[in-house]
């Protein structure tokens, strides 16, 4: 199968500091990569990187074929990379049903806003996506009132509405319960069917459930990659980020 | 089983209803204001209230980019005046062939300066009254947009472009008479003195029905998808970005939608104040514009033009009882709007003052069963839904 995703050398130094050190990585088309590593081994930083937030110094990104250097951040989320931050980033003045209209909207230009309507397909896929984060119910209210977890699956909910080829998705269970963080296992894998997924997370139980291949990070590069059991036996891993190897166990 | 498209039907049919009363309201108001308040009101008054409620048609364009967009703009005396100053430098036109604009005799100017002579044609003021504000607006919009730059930078470069006009308009005796300003109230428009009382119910009923159409493009713009997109700009832009929508291209366009409204309203000011000088550049201004929004409600159309309507007459009543109070009153009225009411007065009708003053009445709420039971909406759909099988 293609890579959809290729990354070759990618240096990003803030000020001489380098969040990102000749870092390769590339991704084929329908996985599901999980990427763990300790706090400040720059997996915001990379996903930093692919979304266009950030430049890099160095080295090139390539999502499917097309280098990604110089694109504005719309312009590679419409290209089909979608993302989901660490903390749920939602429009709180508008409702549930709204925020996914708006990133269902496939015209996103000023007069298309202006004059267009929404095509019973795109209020078709709203409507089956509300039912998948199971907000039906709560389709009409102020997307602010909603509980944390439910604020997660509306903007994981946006992501699956941009209808994207690669999904990244940072920290999507931070804060959540035990029983929410299962849920959002389940509806990862599921969209992992038809999505190239990327997830970046810390809680390791949930690793556990979605993982099917893992990369970890530690001070910009890629430290190790494989399945979880190959990397919770590397004794470099076991050194920098999972410490004791009881709590990897 | 249930029926789902019965839903959205019976919403339709709910919305249209309110659409026609909102719009039994405007005709209304409307007509009550073109036609009993020249009745009612003497001439002074009635040019009171024209002057007024142009400011109101600024403020629905403050409204626009600031409650709704979340751009605080401190720069619109600009706009406000370049409409102005369009309209006077027609009327300062109304002259026997070859005579020049009595103010540039005295300075010894023996040609009208060229960007005066597109001015002498009607046509050509309305469109520029409108569209010289918008480009002005649009292109600084564009710079500042592009650049990223918002918050509070956004608002000090606007005043600080307001300065820049301030000055320039000031200095230029030669070419606009610079302090003085130019005045309309001798001149003639379609052979009426502009002064004269038919002339100024005329400039009345038209600023009635300019801010009708005003409210209605605001409407129009902040309902639907392009109104939630302000809102989504407003509540957080970077997320925008990442789902695929360019911010600037919106910002700019409310931007100059926006200067465009305050052209339109700084020239029906102008014809019914009967002077425009650069004072009404001054910083003071431009912020009290904003006041009128924040106190009625920002994000709220109707309350931008109750606003405008309130303050200004609180305004006038105080000046008049008690001149050099004024200053006073607006910066406590400032205060008690910021710490007490964040919404504005319409804001906090709508977030359930009759709730609040019926508390501090101690009137206990009408609930018929448990609290959580009636607010859940979860509850609330099924309890929908059985009614419907």
């Amino acid at each position: 199968m293609a890579n959809i995703l290729e990354i070759e050398n990618l240096t990003v130094s803030f000020d001489g500091f380098k969040a990102l050190n000749g870092l390769n990585f590339s991704m084929e088309e329908g996985e599901l990569r999980v990427i763990i590593g300790p706090n400040g081994a720059g997996k915001t930083t990379f996903l930093d990187i692919i979304t266009g937030k950030v430049q890099p110094t160095e080295g090139t990104v390539r999502f499917k074929g097309k280098n990604l250097k110089s694109l504005p951040e719309h312009r590679i989320a419409r290209f089909g990379v979608g993302r989901k931050f660490q903390t749920p980033r939602v429009y709180l003045n508008l409702t549930p049903r709204e925020n996914l209209e708006l990133s269902c909207n496939r015209t996103k230009t000023v007069f298309g806003s202006l004059f267009r309507k929404s095509s019973s397909g795109e209020k078709l896929t709203v409507k089956g996506l509300l039912e998948t984060i199971g907000l039906v119910g709560k389709a009409d209210i102020k997307a602010g009132l909603l509980s944390h977890g439910e604020k997660q699956w509306l903007e994981i909910g946006m992501l699956v509405a941009q209808s994207p080829d690669l999904l990244l998705v940072d920290e999507p269970v931070a804060g959540l319960t035990d029983e929410e963080t299962m849920l959002t296992g389940d509806l990862l894998i599921s969209l992992a069917q038809s999505h190239s997924i990327i997830v970046i997370e810390h809680d390791m139980e949930f690793v556990r459930q979605i993982a099917r291949k893992v990369t970890v990070l530690h001070q910009g590069s890629i430290l190790c990659e494989g399945s979880m059991e190959e990397v919770q036996n590397d004794p470099r891993v076991i050194e920098v980020y999972l410490g004791h190897t009881d709590e990897a166990a | 089983m249930l029926e789902p498209p019965d839903e959205p039907k019976r919403k339709s049919s709910q919305s249209k209803k309110a659409l026609a009363i909102e719009a039994g309201i405007i005709i209304g108001l409307a007509v009550i204001l073109i036609f009993a308040m020249p009745a009612i009101l003497s001439d002074f008054r009635l040019r009171l209230l024209g002057r007024f409620l142009s400011l109101a048609i600024v403020a629905l364009g403050i409204d626009l980019i600031w409650g709704y967009t979340g751009l605080l703009s401190l720069g619109h005396g600009i706009f406000f005046a370049l409409g102005g100053y369009a309209l006077a430098m027609h009327l300062n036109l109304q002259l026997p062939e070859g005579q020049l604009p009595e103010f540039f005799t005295l300075y010894g100017v023996k040609k009208l300066p060229w960007f005066w002579e597109p001015f002498s044609s009607f046509p050509f003021t309305l469109f520029g009254l409108v569209f010289i504000p918008a480009i002005v607006a649009g292109l600084l919009g564009y710079l500042v947009f592009r650049n990223r730059i918002k918050g509070v930078y956004f608002s000090i470069l606007t005043q600080a472009a307001l300065l820049g006009f301030f000055n320039f308009f000031n200095g230029q005796q030669k070419l606009i008479n610079g302090t003085n300003g130019l005045k309309t109230d001798t001149d003639e428009i379609f052979g009426l003195v502009a002064s004269s009382p038919q002339a100024q119910l005329a400039f009345f009923q038209i600023t009635v029905i300019v801010l009708v159409l005003a409210y209605l493009l605001c409407r129009w713009l902040t309902s639907g998808r392009f109104g939630r997109l302000l809102i989504a700009i407003r509540d957080d832009e970077t997320r925008l970005r990442f789902s695929g929508y360019d911010p600037t291209g919106f910002k700019v366009l409310v931007f100059a939608v926006s200067g465009a409204l305050a052209g339109i309203a700084g020239s029906l000011y102008t014809v019914q104040t009967g002077i425009i000088t650069p004072k009404i550049m001054e910083v003071a201004f431009s912020i009290e514009m904003v006041i009128w929004v924040a106190v009625g409600g920002r994000g709220t159309l109707v309350g931008a033009i109750l606003g405008t309507l309130l303050v200004a007459y609180a305004r006038t009543l105080l000046s008049e009882k008690f001149p050099g109070f004024w200053l006073f009153f607006q910066g406590a009225l400032f205060l008690i709007v910021v710490t007490a009411l964040p919404d504005g007065i319409v804001g906090w009708f709508r977030d359930g003052a009759i709730v609040q003053i019926r508390s501090l009445l101690g009137i206990p709420q009408p609930v018929s069963t448990y609290p959580s039971l009636e607010q859940d909406p979860e509850i609330e759909r099924e309890r929908e839904e059985i009614g419907r099988s």
